[in-house]
């Protein structure tokens, strides 16, 4: 397994919490990304929930890849997800009721968050168990990093609190309108702006420099 | 059973509960296929009807998985329904509208993990409402999902003129549309309930 190469893939790892970030690359997986993120708290454990499954899902579709044929692969998968996801569902259930309520039904439909899907077909149906292991927990982190950029910005501007703790006092005006679904959108318009802004100046540096080194 | 009249539950549904700006269903279709009004019609009327056929088929399934009392089983069951009846749709129009079939390309399989169907499905079981009642969510989030799409593509079809900085250009003013649309739907608040 990869695990005695000393040459492993760290970059599996690595590309799904940055260079191919499932949310603001990929523009995977959107529907949760906006509707969870109205708190810090629900961005989080929308995250790890996700991450889970992530994870078995990867774990049980790379075991079976050779197992499964190829006509009924996406059924399969998506019944092998949504066997984990009922899995969360109850755990969330039974380890918080308040924060089973506040995701409410976006705990079920993390079956259908097409990046889950995605990585099974794009990835688990093709690697080792080792490499797709590493593969989905890259994904699901970056997928969790991506949740709580969104869920901290919109508690602060929107409510005024991180993870519930009181920031500026009685006399701050929250944003309501950042804890409103409108506030989703705008927020993630905010920050792809950003990084893409701040890809095109890496971009425009590194020509620069490839220009003087050719002077 | 809540006592809610036929009518505001489909106008609730469709504009003051829209589907894509208010609750966040099924986003990848709305940004995916919004480019142009010529395919985000039909886009909406193949997801309307998946949403029809797979409300009337949850209410059917949820009444046998309750009268035998294994609801666990809700999610897959609900979920193999969906896929099912996308399979139909899209055979329907592999047949009778080829030029169409290609140009939904991957999107049609993906109206699958559309969330805004399994959404409906499962919403309408937590609501708990009857047959009818059923029937006018699944129409009123159709007629949401599709209203919601097309005004999209207008606007992006306009946003394609406009000079735009290239950092902006793409996903990013997208998705500030989005919230700029969902900001004025916010106005139908005060017609619905929750």
């Amino acid at each position: 397994m990869s695990l005695h190469n000393p040459h492993i893939d760290w970059q599996t790892f690595t590309d799904g919490l940055w260079k191919e970030n499932p949310v603001f690359v990929m523009l995977l997986g959107m529907c949760p990304v906006l509707a969870v993120t109205n708190s810090a708290i629900n961005a989080l454990a929308m995250g790890l929930a996700t991450t889970f499954v992530l994870l078995a899902s990867g774990l049980l579709v790379s075991l079976l890849r050779h197992q499964i044929p190829k006509q009924v692969r996406i059924a399969t998968y998506i019944l092998i997800i949504a066997t984990f996801v009922t899995i969360v569902d109850y755990l969330i259930q039974a380890i918080s009721l308040e924060l089973y309520n506040a995701l409410g039904a976006f705990i079920q439909l993390i079956v259908v968050n097409c990046m889950i899907l995605g990585r099974a077909e794009a990835y688990a149906s093709k690697h080792r168990v080792a490499k797709s292991l590493l593969n989905a927990l890259g994904m699901g982190l970056g997928f969790t990093f991506a949740l709580l950029c969104l869920g901290v910005v919109r508690e602060v501007l929107g409510a005024g609190s991180l993870f519930g703790v009181d920031l500026f006092g009685s006399q701050f005006e929250p944003w309501v309108v950042m804890v409103l679904p409108p506030g989703g959108f705008i927020v993630l318009g905010g920050w792809l702006l950003l990084f893409e802004w701040l890809r095109e100046r890496r971009a425009a540096a590194q020509l620069e420099k490839e220009a003087a080194r050719a002077r | 059973m809540p006592a809610e009249s036929l009518s505001f539950i489909f106008l609730n549904a469709a504009l003051a509960n829209n589907f894509v700006l208010a609750l966040f269903l099924g986003l990848c279709p709305f940004l995916g296929v919004s480019g142009k009004l010529d395919t985000a019609v039909p886009m909406g009327i193949a997801t309307s009807f998946v949403m029809l056929v797979s409300s009337i088929s949850a209410f059917g399934i949820n009444w046998i998985l309750t009268s035998l009392e294994i609801e666990f089983l809700r999610l897959i069951s609900y979920i193999v329904v969906i896929a099912s009846a996308v399979q139909l749709v899209e055979m329907v129009l592999k047949k009778f509208s080829p030029a169409l079939f290609h140009s939904l390309g991957i999107f049609l399989p993906l109206i699958t993990t559309n969330c805004a169907i399994l959404g409906l499905a499962l919403f309408q079981t937590f609501k708990e409402y009857d047959f009818l009642q059923s029937l006018a969510y699944a129409l009123g989030a159709g007629a949401g999902f599709t209203l919601a799409i097309v005004l999209m593509a207008g606007l992006r079809e306009r946003l394609a003129l406009a000079n735009l900085p290239t950092p902006a250009q793409g996903a990013a003013m997208s998705l500030m549309l989005g919230g700029l649309l969902s900001l004025v739907f916010m106005g139908f608040a005060g017609l619905g309930g929750q």
